[in-house]
């Protein structure tokens, strides 16, 4: 992603320095000529339709050019790709709090392995803070109360800066950390160290059954609570005719606010969470939920969407 | 040019007429009004510049050694909101626009001179209420009161700040009001759109910004300011509100208002450059309807502040797209300026090196504009010093050179006497030294990844810090120098004749300082702006 960005970056520099040349050159050239002096007279010029078109045609014609190459850059930025590694991240003043899937826990350190898609899923804990890395070009504010996601590829190892952007109260400036970048062997002995209690999911699944989730949430169809296999990542119908992804936003507004979207069939029955889960504990939870899907092994797993017939609930597969 | 035989000085003006501290806190003279605009908001300037200078000293080490970061928080603050609203803001127009767009159209006072009068205490009350807040322990919100830090974690002067941008974003309004009724109705006669300065074209297309986004900014601030008081959740995630709404309600002006701060300096760029070429302006048309297409597209523009700040893929695509179309009249502009030298007669007094600068340094400003509307750039420089550096390039580098262009030149007629020629040449060539030495280094800076609004810095960012302090100290010099030999001039100046540049435009028609009522009888109009072919050449420098 970097080698794209300072591609962009040296074309508009030189593009740039191009158009600024010539318009101190011309000024220059005029200021000198046509200096004021015995015996010179300025000579009357209306202006030219012309020249006004093509000013303002030719320009706008290369700004739409370096608009298309920004976006397509932007786009890439904005769009992680399957399969990426996930971590999870919670901002808060002024510190950065890092969940690996493995059940590694960091604070303003992220390991992470050379040559592998990283997927930061992020989130705040107070203001907005903005997780930004110069190495990479990559930055996104991390917002209170949903989730934020980046993703970067790290071509080469070493130990990058790594800077809260956005401004966030007395110790903005000192909210900083490091992304230090790994071989795949070096990374695999910093995952094995250290004692980890197990993998985030497993974290997740600890607190399902210790909040009671699971008393409605049950794997068949007789729950008073959707079935949650399978669920992430596909369509859901909800009771007002609505159809959403369950992608991670979600799960964790149905964890915070679950009168919001209630999934067809169902009541309002559910309490909120918020308050009584931490942010940390939210994010095991959202992964604890994903890990309930599947293996990619094919067709498995079929959209949750029933009409809406009564009482029968969700089923799955 | 000997037309006024009768000593200037000697006539009866808008200065002499009266005197006595009454006679300027109740007047009603838009000119007066001007002078007392200039008095506050050169105050403001060196409050805000008094800040500036602060962060440039804390900046000088990587370390935070200077002051508290809480203290330095504030500094950054208020020096966004003082210049902000309290300097750029009112700049041109307030003081300039104020002056000038009555004599230039030919009329005796603006539409409404009670109102006039009334937009300034308005500023002098949002003045005191900002004073309040900067001297009883200050604000550390940034100048943007993001939601939610400033409305849930910060135990500062918040609503006082925002009380006072509120107060004086009413003056602005009022201001703005003013100018479009003005404009509309009180044209001489002959008096045509299409024979308008161009100066008047920019107040009146930054008037209808003022008019349509300042309100905008009321309610955001106001919201701000009912969350602290009343607890409202409007920008609470924890309770269903969105801390992003009020980004989008504070860019939706704030963004134009980036406009309000520069298109009155191009304004005022148009009148020197021909008058100092001794040329028509090129493409009057084109001139005319760029800055009305800027500020119609300046309104659409707001989010592209937001790239990184979670909004949807498709709507950074489009606010991406419309900041390429308005960066399509700036560059009609500086493309027009340039042509219009061509050809010319062009003479270096202080008001057109200050117009060399201005189109200079808007043109980097402008072409650098490019780099942070493409998406993939904006990503990784938004917040960093690249950005700081891209819109000090505009508003200071464009608005404060273009004001001080305007100070200049119009000068003989404000205070009837001529500013000292070779020490306002010295003070442009500084600032123009100090602006670049200043800010040239935070391009780089924000490139190799140094955050904006930083208090403490890695080590390898400092050469570049120290190289912008310096820069910042020359400047700090450059404004020194015009606020002593202008005053100096008042009195010891050399009396100006009524149109010492040979000027086009109806406001050299008339004495230096004009009469109360600026002309002894309502000129008509019979020929089009900048008849530069119809006056003498001016004679040849000295």
């Amino acid at each position: 992603m970097a080698g794209n960005v300072d591609a962009l970056f040296i074309f508009l520099l030189i593009l740039c320095g191009m158009m600024a040349l010539a318009i101190f050159t011309l000024i220059t050239i005029f200021a000198i000529r046509y200096r004021r002096r015995a015996g010179h007279e300025a000579e009357q010029i209306e202006g030219s339709n012309a020249l006004e078109f093509t000013w303002t045609f030719i320009p706008l014609g290369i700004f739409l050019c370096i608009f298309v190459w920004g976006a397509v850059i932007y786009f890439k930025e904005r769009t992680p790709p399957q399969g990426a590694t996930e971590v999870y991240t919670v901002a808060k003043q002024w510190m950065w709090k890092f969940q690996h899937i493995e059940g590694q826990r960091e604070i303003n350190e992220l390991h992470v392995p050379v040559g592998r898609d990283v997927r930061m899923i992020m989130t705040s804990q107070d203001v907005i803070h903005s997780f930004y890395v110069p190495a990479f070009r990559i930055k996104q504010d991390v917002l209170p109360g949903r989730y934020t996601v980046t993703w970067f590829h790290a071509t080469k190892p070493g130990t990058y800066h790594l800077f809260c952007a956005e401004y966030c109260g007395t110790m903005h400036s000192g909210m900083i950390g490091e992304v230090v970048v790994m071989e795949p062997a070096q990374y695999q002995t910093w995952l094995s160290g250290g004692a980890v209690a197990g993998s985030l999911a497993n974290t997740g699944q600890g607190i399902f059954q210790s909040l009671g989730c699971s008393t409605c949430h049950r794997f068949d169809t007789q729950g008073r609570g959707p079935n949650l296999i399978g669920v992430f990542g596909k369509p859901v119908l909800l009771e007002d005719g609505r159809t959403v992804i369950a992608d991670e936003n979600y799960i964790r507004e149905s964890i915070l606010s679950p009168a919001a979207k209630v999934v067809s069939g169902f009541k309002p029955i559910m309490p909120t969470f918020q308050g009584i889960v931490s942010e940390e504990q939210l994010n095991a939870l959202v992964a604890y939920i994903k890990s309930l899907n599947p293996p990619p092994t094919g067709a498995a797993g079929t959209p949750n969407l029933k009409p809406p017939t009564g009482q029968t609930p969700e089923t799955n597969r | 040019m000997a037309t006024a035989t009768v000593p200037t000085a000697e006539r009866e003006n808008y200065l002499n007429k009266e005197y006595g501290i009454k006679s300027w806190l109740l007047t009603t003279d838009h000119k007066r009004i001007a002078l007392l605009y200039l008095i506050l908001i050169t105050f403001f300037f060196f409050i805000g510049g008094f800040f500036a200078l602060l962060i440039r000293l804390e900046l000088l080490t990587p370390a935070g050694d200077l002051v508290q970061a809480d203290t330095y928080n504030k500094l950054f603050t208020m020096h966004g909101q003082v210049m902000v609203f309290f300097f750029l803001i009112p700049a041109v127009p307030a003081v300039l626009g104020n002056f000038l767009v009555p004599m230039m159209i030919g009329a005796k006072d603006l539409a409404f001179p009670r109102i006039n009068l009334l937009s300034w205490y308005l500023l002098v009350i949002g003045g005191v209420l900002m004073m309040y807040t900067i001297l009883t322990g200050g604000v550390d919100t940034g100048w943007t009161f993001y939601t939610p830090l400033s409305t849930q974690f910060l135990n500062t002067h918040v609503v006082a700040a925002a009380l006072a941008i509120f107060v004086a974003g009413f003056s602005s309004i009022l201001t703005g009001l003013n100018f479009i009724v003005t404009i509309h109705r009180m044209r001489a006669p002959g008096m045509t759109w299409s024979r308008l300065p161009l100066f008047v074209w920019a107040n009146y297309a930054t008037a209808i910004i003022q008019v349509l986004g300042t309100p905008v900014l009321a309610i955001s601030l106001m919201l701000v300011a009912l969350e602290r008081i009343f607890g409202l959740a409007i920008f609470d995630p924890q309770r269903g509100g969105d801390p992003l709404l009020f980004q989008h309600l504070f860019w939706f002006y704030s963004h134009p208002a980036v406009y309000i701060m520069i298109l009155p300096g191009m304004g005022v760029v148009s009148e020197i450059v021909t008058c100092f070429s001794r040329k028509r302006i090129f493409g009057y048309k084109f001139m005319a309807l760029a800055v009305i297409a800027i500020a119609v597209l300046g309104f659409l523009v707001w989010a592209h502040h937001m790239f990184v700040a979670g909004m949807s893929l498709y709507a950074g695509m489009m606010f991406s797209l419309l900041s390429y179309f308005v960066a399509v009249p700036s560059a009609i502009k500086v493309f027009n300026w340039t042509s219009t030298m061509y050809k010319g007669s062009i003479s270096y007094n202080t008001p057109m090196l200050y117009a060399f600068g201005f189109i200079g340094l808007f043109t980097m400003g402008g072409l650098t504009g490019l780099f942070v509307a493409a998406l993939g750039i904006d990503v990784h420089v938004t917040d960093t010093y690249f950005v700081v550096a891209h819109f000090h390039y505009i508003m200071v580098g464009g608005m404060v050179i273009a004001y001080l262009a305007g100070i200049h030149f119009w000068w003989p007629k404000i205070s009837g006497r001529m500013y000292p020629e070779s020490w306002g040449k010295l003070a442009a060539l500084i600032i123009f030294i100090g602006f670049n030495l200043t800010f040239f280094p935070q391009f780089v800076l924000g490139y190799l990844g140094m955050p904006r609004r930083y208090w403490q810095y890695s080590p390898e960012f400092q050469v570049l810090n120290v190289l912008s302090t310096a820069g910042a100290t020359i400047l700090a010099v450059g404004y020194i120098l015009p606020m002593v030999y202008l005053l100096w001039s008042m009195r010891y100046g050399k009396i100006a004749d009524e149109n010492p540049w040979n000027a086009a435009g109806l406001e050299w028609k008339t004495a230096s300082p004009p009469p109360t009522f600026n002309f002894d009888e309502t000129p008509t109009v019979t020929w089009e702006a900048y008849n530069y072919d119809e006056l003498k050449e001016a004679p040849v420098e000295r």
